[in-house]
């Protein structure tokens, strides 16, 4: 194809690395040479808000937002953020969600609102092409929560283009030089994983 | 040499490519990052935060008249504010350079309303960029400060959230040199007195003629051209959308937005079979073609409410018949519970919610994280207008007598400051039996805990001469002025209650740092007390982040609480309404 677009949207909750995760991905982007944009909003969405980072890489890169129903991956720190963010994926995406769930004030205060359960089964109902990972889990393992982030890149990593190195470049120039070493780790479990590993 | 930069990020680059001498801002998302980038990359600039933007506004004005060239940023509704210097200012025009960044937030992401400040450089005869990705924002803002030069205009560059906000390859320039200016005195030019502002406003007219040949000649209004017989005009983020979805159309594109190129246009909508105008907010580029005669449709597809995306405009495409197919989702969204944001662990503001939704108060509410408190549970605030409008509601609520619990103002530091201070002012000369609660949390926290007057610091880091509110308060006349702990619930709800019984003004302080800076509250988190807890929910209704539901349930099958130990604060504010003291420090739980 041409100018063939790679779609991958980013959704969580405010604080939990969404905007670190979309700046690494496009940063490896451009040192491919490709042309790539991200758009997220800031603002009100830090304050524990629905958080959602629209990256596009391409030859060449116009609109910065997806359209609806054309997102080729989408990474969901949070199952229900992920299952939210379901109608905005092609039918042949694939999903990178990572098991955990934070349950807002707004559920917990009122009878009017539920948590799903089972997020990733509805996904998965929906979606033939689903990725759930225990990142949390793995990331205690490491011995830092924040390592969910690289978990996830490291599993898209293995979808997108570009030569493994630069991944390990990128998060060398972009993370604080004393979590280097342990966000390559985290790269590398995240690695491990893809879809086919965990259907075979 | 290529980065990846914001919209934002790419005009404070450009200020340094530009030799800008002074960059001035009062925060305000989208535009906030813009004197961020510059305080902490580009340090030869001098950039100062201002109390509002009015001065920002003024203190740009008197560093162009002093010969540097100026850049002031801010929202779409600090333009509002700054709207008297600007009307003016387009009078008297500049000396060095001057370009006024004007961030709109069309959708709302973070404002209160979605005014198209186009409209404003029109009103005020200001010509405007409109940058469509973050090159065009850096280079845009180096033509601004020629065209200001050339032109001796204040000059418009024109963003939007998505442009502020979207990260995109910028090639980066050299700082090219700027003749030196000094200071002159013209008080003909500078001294706007009716005899003198006249002459100048026949000046802005001809400015305006010239600003409209120069319109029609620049390059960055461009005509792309393919070969079809469709033609789109359109400019700013809109452009991106629509080539997404018709790469194969003609375009004008606009990047020089004001005075249009009327000529240009007509030829080119004369050149084709049809032509749609594809722009954000009002019709503000349809409406003057059509005033010309020529011959476009847009709103009518497209309009005016809320932000495009490449699927509104691939619609309005396909309305207009202009493209055969619009890309439908293939699979359904989910209904599910909302996630607004709110509050954080241990936010300082919460306890004077708990307290006035206790009160049953008419609370005004004002512009800052703390209009997070008319979210549910919380429920806790009436109205939210602007910067500074809390105080003055209240004056006039108590005026009617519309609230028989009284009638409480909330209001943040920064706020305060910002616009504030007047209000409170009113309350004491008018005699107003309004309590004003001043939620001093040391910082403009909403747009990511930038300084201001009262946090001892400067934008770059410099120790301040500090503002100390309660000396400011008395200053202003206000007798009844009072300081409580907002984490000292029962204090916080006694405090409010005597101030609005007392007559006459008054006002209460809190003064508790934003979590967002320090670390911690207590040293230790508060758990959960599964045998004492009783699944009664109070605490659930203080919307705390770090509170969940556990699985473990009372004998009617509701949740009991957990706190999560690692956002949780240790603020106490959840074991103070606790009916059943389950809320414990983690030191002192026993498990049984």
């Amino acid at each position: 194809m041409a100018n063939k677009i790679h779609n991958i949207l980013i959704v969580g909750v405010g604080g939990q690395g969404v905007l670190l995760a979309s700046e690494i991905i496009s940063d490896v982007a451009m040192r491919s040479g490709m042309d790539v944009k991200k758009s997220e909003v800031h603002g009100m969405s830090q304050r524990g808000g629905v958080v959602t980072s629209h990256v596009r890489i391409g030859k060449k890169v116009y609109s910065p937002l997806i359209q609806e129903g054309e997102t080729d991956f989408l990474m969901a720190f949070e199952q229900a953020e992920g299952l939210r963010a379901i109608n905005w994926m092609r039918k042949d995406g694939i999903a990178i969600i990572s098991r955990s769930s934070l349950v807002p004030a707004i559920v917990t205060s009122s009878k009017e609102f539920t948590y799903p359960d089972d997020a990733v089964a509805k996904i998965k109902k929906k979606l033939a092409k689903v990725i759930a990972v225990d990142a949390d889990k793995i990331a205690a393992e490491l011995g830092n929560p924040r390592l969910v982030n690289t978990i996830l890149i490291g599993v898209l990593s293995n979808y997108l283009p570009f030569d493994p190195n630069l991944w390990v470049e990128t998060i060398k120039s972009l993370v604080k030089p004393k979590l280097v070493d342990l966000n390559l780790t985290a790269l590398e479990r995240g690695r491990n994983i893809s879809y086919e590993t965990i259907h075979t | 040499m290529k980065e990846l930069l914001s919209g934002n990020e790419a005009v404070a680059r450009g200020a340094v490519e530009a030799g800008v001498k002074v960059a001035v801002a009062y925060p305000g998302t989208p535009s906030t990052e813009i004197l961020e980038t510059i305080a902490q990359r580009h340090r030869s600039i001098y950039a100062q935060w201002s109390p509002n933007e009015k001065v920002a506004f003024e203190v740009g004005i008197g560093a162009s008249l002093g010969g540097g060239r100026a850049l002031v940023t801010m929202k779409h509704v600090g333009l509002n504010v700054a709207a008297d210097p600007l009307m003016t200012f387009a009078y008297t025009g500049v000396n060095a350079g001057f370009v006024l960044v004007n961030a709109d937030d069309p959708e709302m992401h973070s404002s209160q309303n979605e005014q198209d400040n186009r409209i404003f450089a029109r009103f005020a005869g200001i010509p405007f960029f409109e940058p469509a990705d973050s090159q065009e924002s850096k280079d845009m803002l180096l033509a601004g400060y020629e065209v200001s030069e050339r032109f001796d205009t204040p000059v418009m560059l024109r963003m939007t959230t998505r442009v502020s906000h979207t990260k995109a390859i910028v090639e980066l320039g050299e700082p090219v040199s700027v003749p030196e200016r000094k200071f002159v005195k013209d008080p003909a030019k500078y001294v706007m007195v009716p005899a003198n502002a006249k002459v100048r406003h026949q000046v802005l007219s001809q400015r305006l003629m010239d600003l409209q040949k120069f319109s029609e000649a620049t390059e960055w209004n461009r005509v792309e051209s393919n070969g079809s017989p469709v033609g789109i005009i359109a400019g700013g983020v809109a452009y991106q959308h629509a080539k997404e979805i018709a790469p194969d159309f003609d375009y004008f594109k606009i990047g020089f937005g004001y005075p249009l190129p009327i000529e240009r246009i007509r030829k080119f909508v004369a050149a084709h079979n049809i032509v749609l105008v594809v722009e954000e907010l009002e019709p503000f580029y349809e409406e003057q073609l059509k005033i010309a005669g020529i011959h476009v449709e847009g709103k009518k597809y497209f309009g005016n409410l809320g932000e495009l995306n490449p699927t509104r405009v691939a619609q309005g495409l396909y309305d207009a018949g202009l493209i055969k197919s619009v890309v439908r989702p293939g699979i359904e969204a989910e209904k599910l519970f909302p996630r607004p944001p709110v509050l954080c662990p241990g936010c300082p503001h919460r306890g004077a919610f708990m307290a006035l939704r206790k009160l049953g108060v008419a609370v005004t509410g004002d512009i800052g994280c703390y209009t997070l408190g008319m979210l549910k549970p919380l429920d806790a605030l009436d109205t939210c207008i602007c910067m500074g409008a809390s105080i003055g509601a209240a004056i006039g609520i108590e005026k009617v007598n519309g609230s028989a619990k009284g009638t409480v103002a909330v209001i943040g530091d920064s706020t305060f400051f910002h616009s504030g201070i007047t209000g409170l002012l009113d309350a004491v000369y008018n005699q107003s039996n309004v309590t004003v609660m001043i939620l001093d949390n040391g910082a403009t926290a909403m747009t990511g805990g930038q300084e201001h007057p009262g946090t001892g610091h400067t934008l770059m880091g410099a120790p301040a001469t500090r503002t100390d509110i309660e000396t400011l308060v008395k200053a202003l006349g206000v007798k009844n002025c009072r300081s409580v702990d907002p984490y000292d619930y029962e204090a916080t709800l006694k405090a409010i209650e005597e101030e609005t019984k007392n007559p006459g003004p008054s006002v209460i302080v809190t003064h508790r740092p934003c979590v967002l800076m320090p670390k911690r509250i207590m040293d230790e988190p508060f758990v959960v007390d599964l045998e004492l807890c009783n699944a009664c929910s109070a605490c659930f209704r203080i919307s705390c982040p770090a509170i969940a539901a556990s699985p473990e349930t009372n004998e009617r099958g509701h949740p009991k609480a957990v706190i999560d130990e690692t956002t949780c604060t240790g603020c106490m504010l959840c074991a103070q309404i606790c009916p059943t003291e389950a809320i414990v420090l983690k030191s002192k739980f026993v498990a049984a």
